[in-house]
């Protein structure tokens, strides 16, 4: 077959021929993918909540809670509770990130102390804002390791700005934005009444069922997914390693 | 005509090896391979595009005219980016984790045009998908090799394994600037054992 001719005509059928074709196999494998991106991203958030909670024995997750735009995640072990996994976004923020929006599981246990945190979704540049999935988790940086403190008593704000928390270097939007995050995550739990101190037996009673319901499900998967934590745990401890020569 | 596919393959892999020797696709050369794994995922992607789309524009050469030649490649070539994309997004999060910003990227590698340009679109299809899958191992050869570089300069470990102690690495060459001495000093070292 001779090559068609660059006619006005040739080249409009042509490119929109292969548009078309283009556009339907694109929505065929979008379609095909729907489902399991979804079931990644769901394993990948369930995944986020058990490693940035206390470690402990038979830990069970309540049904989640959302309190203006933040999600709740409280655990217990038995009936006591003992954290919360927060997830929450910059949606909102003063402090815009770089890169659009981010997402953050934050773990705080029964006093209000930061366990651990995961970035489930960010977009900031490689090599400077990404690196907040390490940088504040850093046990060789004092300054800006934010596990074990508590948003009440240390200033979450970054040192530029008279807080307590060493920014990111060359990343100063990203750490603002990432602290703020932080401190909505704590607000998120500060303003729930405390279940371990809970006076009304009506609340109390009403959680045991929650868990109760979990129950079954939830001890099951636990133990799946502490498998993954160690591995997962024992990378991030690699990274901050490295992230540790690097700075 | 088996001579000429094996040398069609054996060409991108060794002589015109598209980072090595055309020095083509080097946004992603530099920037996915921190680590040998990284530099291989990578790699392997952009084969599984370079091939799919030599293969389609190859078929299509004569239905497309010559002055829309461009936008009618680069629409087939993004389709395909688009689809590993989705697919590794779906399969494999882990490492669409680490490469999901540059896999779109994959439809500007020149590697992939270049290709679609210069072979394609003046081949038939059965030596298109060879160049491809020629091109592409020696794309992925070369980011596993820079990669496997970076990782055990930088932090004593080859593909996970470790074999010397991690506080002996020396983590510019985990950065930016040690992508630019690796590839220099593979790329020298490379052209002189092919002079030979």
């Amino acid at each position: 077959m001779a090559k068609l001719q660059s006619s006005f005509k040739n080249m409009l059928l042509s490119l929109t021929l292969i548009a078309l074709v283009a556009a339907a196999a694109l929505a065929g494998v979008y379609m095909l993918t729907t489902a399991p991106i979804e079931e990644a991203k769901v394993a990948k958030q369930q995944s986020a909540i058990m490693q940035v909670l206390p470690e402990m024995e038979g830990i069970t997750i309540a049904e989640a809670e959302e309190v203006n735009g933040i999600t709740l995640h409280k655990a217990y072990v038995g009936e006591e509770w003992v954290g919360t996994a927060v997830e929450a976004s910059t949606e909102g923020n003063m402090n815009m990130p770089f890169g659009g929006t981010f997402r953050l599981m934050v773990g705080f246990d029964n006093v209000g102390n930061v366990v651990r945190y995961v970035v489930l979704e960010q977009a900031e540049t490689p090599g400077l804002g990404a690196q907040m999935s390490t940088w504040f988790c850093n046990p060789d940086k004092p300054k800006s390791n934010i596990l074990g403190k508590n948003p009440a008593t240390t200033n979450f704000s970054v040192s530029k700005d008279g807080g307590d928390i060493d920014a990111i270097t060359a990343s100063t939007i990203t750490s603002r934005a990432f602290l703020e995050v932080v401190v909505k995550a704590y607000n998120g739990i500060a303003q729930q009444p405390m279940p371990i101190e809970a006076v009304s037996s009506a609340t109390q009673l009403h959680e045991e069922n929650v868990v109760v319901e979990e129950d079954t499900t939830g001890r099951k998967n636990c133990k799946e997914r502490g498998r993954e934590n160690c591995k997962e745990r024992g990378r991030c401890k690699n990274n901050n390693v490295q992230e540790g020569g690097q700075q | 005509m088996k001579n000429k596919a094996l040398n069609t393959v054996l060409n991108g892999i060794l002589r015109e090896n598209p980072v090595f020797a055309l020095v083509l696709g080097m946004c992603p050369t530099l920037a996915t391979t921190t680590s040998a794994i990284n530099g291989m995922s990578m790699g392997l992607a952009t084969t599984f595009v370079l091939i799919c789309s030599n293969v389609v524009i190859s078929l299509l050469k004569n239905l497309i005219p010559n002055k829309v030649r461009i936008p009618a490649f680069i629409v087939v070539i993004a389709t395909f980016v688009t689809m590993v994309q989705l697919l590794m997004q779906a399969y494999l999060p882990a490492i669409y984790e680490v490469l999901g910003l540059f896999i779109p990227l994959i439809v500007v590698n020149c590697i992939v045009l270049g290709r679609a340009e210069a072979f394609a679109a003046k081949n038939n299809v059965g030596l298109s998908a060879l160049d491809g899958l020629g091109m592409g191992l020696g794309f992925t050869l070369a980011l596993t090799l820079i990669g496997a570089v970076r990782e055990l300069l930088g932090t004593g470990c080859v593909f996970g394994l470790n074999l010397y102690s991690e506080t002996y690495g020396m983590l510019i060459f985990v950065l930016a600037p040690g992508a630019f001495i690796v590839l220099g000093y593979l790329m020298a070292l490379v052209q002189k054992l092919l002079k030979k």
